[in-house]
């Protein structure tokens, strides 16, 4: 795998209603169902969440391949918890497997499953936000919807410029890993064999090309943005305003909507 | 020189990034490339062309979406070992090699190369001064930190990084990139002195055409994934407006030349130098003459 198919954090361009939507009501989207996800607790909503999800990755056209392969990173958290879930659950009755000091109850297996179903669909729709939202738009929306923190001294321009450099330099510094790494296979470096000890020291040919660029990168940008007399956030005007349209707010309340039902699910304490 | 076996050479090479995203992308279709030994190759192509992605397959870096990869007629995909020698077999000095460097001293940082060749002291030591030699590093600068060392200083170090190795073939992504005029007279004549030494094959990525047309045997023009064109300078530089519908310069001379001849004079439109422009002017006048 080449690391250029990481694609955590990155920008899908596109134009479906979910690209159009307007970038805080994404943000607020999201943090609906990350709060819904967390309330679902049997079969019926968990069902209802993942149509939910299913349908907004068909309407982004992002492509469920690409979302799978996003995954790939967070493989190992997934298989971890499974596991600690199938046999640390404590469950009523008879043990449905039982060797040794391990016992696997009913419980177990639903709560892994459950838990597993979770933390796919938390990526999902993390990732679902970030590939649809370019990333100045994204810390634009977090910090006008941060915008209320300031009154407590909290620099909030500043962290969202910091994040924003940020999210725009992860690509950058791939590829720049991507090419060391392969000019320094191109003098025979090998960076899979060995033992852990030889794979770290593999590591130095680069990482010391890699924080010298990136510290190259910093100081240049530094520059660049003094030269255009960038001073922070006072006074300063935005060239794209943000503003709600109708969309927004049918978005916002189906959300709301969601976040209801799955309450409404666990009331009625159907299975 | 054509009837050598290609020291290099692809059979049907397509290569395709990002399969099954938004982002795929055909760099390479069906391309046949091939590189004799002893010759002084030239690839020219506009960004994007897929010229460094064709580059990336000649030593392994890049595993090919179909088709083949021959490294001294051997397939380079075969086996592990067989990948491993290609590495050493064919040198790759990326585009502005000098943000590789990462040892503290410039000799230690040419031997990267020929240590992991597995090759004893002595002959490491040999080899890290000969490349030295070969691009012009006095002694003294070799126990330097080479970050202390100017922007074309850093780059011969890198280029000496991988001429330790002694590749039979030594491939340059525009080695001459962003230096001064003096600087590319320099670094293009050490390329010239390893081409010289060694008799090894020399493959130079540029798009510069003056400075190609006048040192390379071969020019391989790569566009759009393909190469539609290879040759001569002469036989590629006959082609002018079709390099210019790619995007692609021709010499000045030749342009003029281009020029002339649409205008109806009849001169031999596949100059590239003042020599030549001066005989097929003579040539043109006396056929003139002789009517």
């Amino acid at each position: 795998m080449a690391l250029k198919d990481i694609t955590l954090g990155q920008y899908f361009p596109g134009d479906s209603i979910l690209h159009r939507l307007d970038p805080r009501a994404k943000i607020l989207l999201t943090v609906f169902y990350i709060v819904a996800l967390f309330m679902a607790k049997n079969i019926l909503s968990y069902s209802l969440m993942f149509a939910t999800l299913t349908g907004c990755i068909l309407v982004s056209h992002v492509g469920f391949r690409v979302l799978v392969r996003g995954m790939k990173p967070i493989l190992f958290i997934v298989v971890f918890t499974a596991i600690l879930n199938l046999f640390y659950t404590p469950g009523e009755g008879e043990p449905l497997v039982a060797f040794w000091i391990f016992k696997i109850y009913w419980e177990g297996i639903r709560t892994a499953f459950f838990m597993v179903l979770r933390i796919m669909m938390l990526i999902s729709c993390t990732f679902l936000l970030t590939y649809t939202t370019s990333p100045i738009l994204l810390t634009d929306a977090l910090e006008s919807l941060l915008g209320p923190l300031k009154k407590l001294r909290l620099p909030i321009h500043e962290l969202a410029m910091m994040m924003s450099i940020a999210l725009r330099f992860i690509p950058t510094l791939i590829e720049e890993t991507d090419k060391i790494m392969a000019a320094q296979k191109a003098r025979g470096a090998d960076f899979d064999s060995g033992n852990l000890l030889e794979k770290a020291k593999a590591l130095i040919p680069l990482l010391v090309p890699l924080f010298i660029s990136a510290f190259r990168r910093a100081d240049e940008l530094a520059v660049a943005m003094e030269c255009r007399c960038y001073h922070g956030g006072e006074g300063r005007t935005r060239m794209r305003q943000l503003k709600y349209a109708g969309r927004d707010y049918t978005a916002l309340l189906l959300g709301f909507g969601l976040c209801l039902s799955i309450w409404g699910i666990n009331l009625l304490g159907v299975f | 020189m054509i009837h050598l076996e290609p020291i290099v050479q692809t059979e049907k090479l397509s290569h395709v990034y990002s399969p099954g995203t938004p982002f795929q992308h055909a760099a390479l279709v069906d391309v046949d490339f091939r590189a004799y030994p002893g010759e002084l190759l030239g690839i020219i192509g506009h960004t994007g062309s897929g010229k460094s992605t064709l580059i990336q397959h000649l030593n392994g870096l890049l595993k090919p979406t179909s088709g083949r990869v021959l490294v001294e007629g051997q397939d380079i995909w075969e086996s592990k070992a067989a990948t491993r020698q290609a590495r050493f077999r064919v040198g790759l000095v990326f585009q502005y090699p000098e943000y590789q460097l990462f040892e503290e001293t410039c000799y230690k940082d040419i031997s990267f190369g020929p240590k992991n060749m597995g090759l004893d002291e002595a002959e490491v030591d040999r080899r890290v001064r000969e490349a030295a030699a070969f691009v012009g590093l006095p002694d003294s600068v070799l126990d330097q930190s080479p970050f202390e060392l100017s922007g074309g200083q850093k780059r011969r170090v890198a280029i000496a990084g991988v001429i330790a190795m002694e590749p039979a073939v030594l491939i340059l992504d525009e080695p001459t990139a962003g230096l001064d005029p003096v600087g590319v007279e320099q670094i293009m004549s050490n390329i010239h002195d390893y081409h010289e030494a060694k008799n090894a094959s020399i493959i130079v990525i540029s798009h510069s055409m003056e400075e190609m047309a006048r040192r390379v045997d071969r020019l391989v023009v790569v566009n759009d994934g393909r190469i539609p064109l290879e040759g001569t300078p002469r036989e590629v530089f006959a082609h002018g407006s079709e390099l210019e519908e790619m995007g692609l310069g021709v010499p000045r001379m030749t342009r003029v030349f281009h020029r002339l001849n649409a205008l109806g004079a009849e001169v031999d439109p596949s100059v590239y130098t003042i020599a030549q422009a001066k005989e097929a002017v003579l040539d043109a006048l006396k056929r003139k003459g002789g009517v």
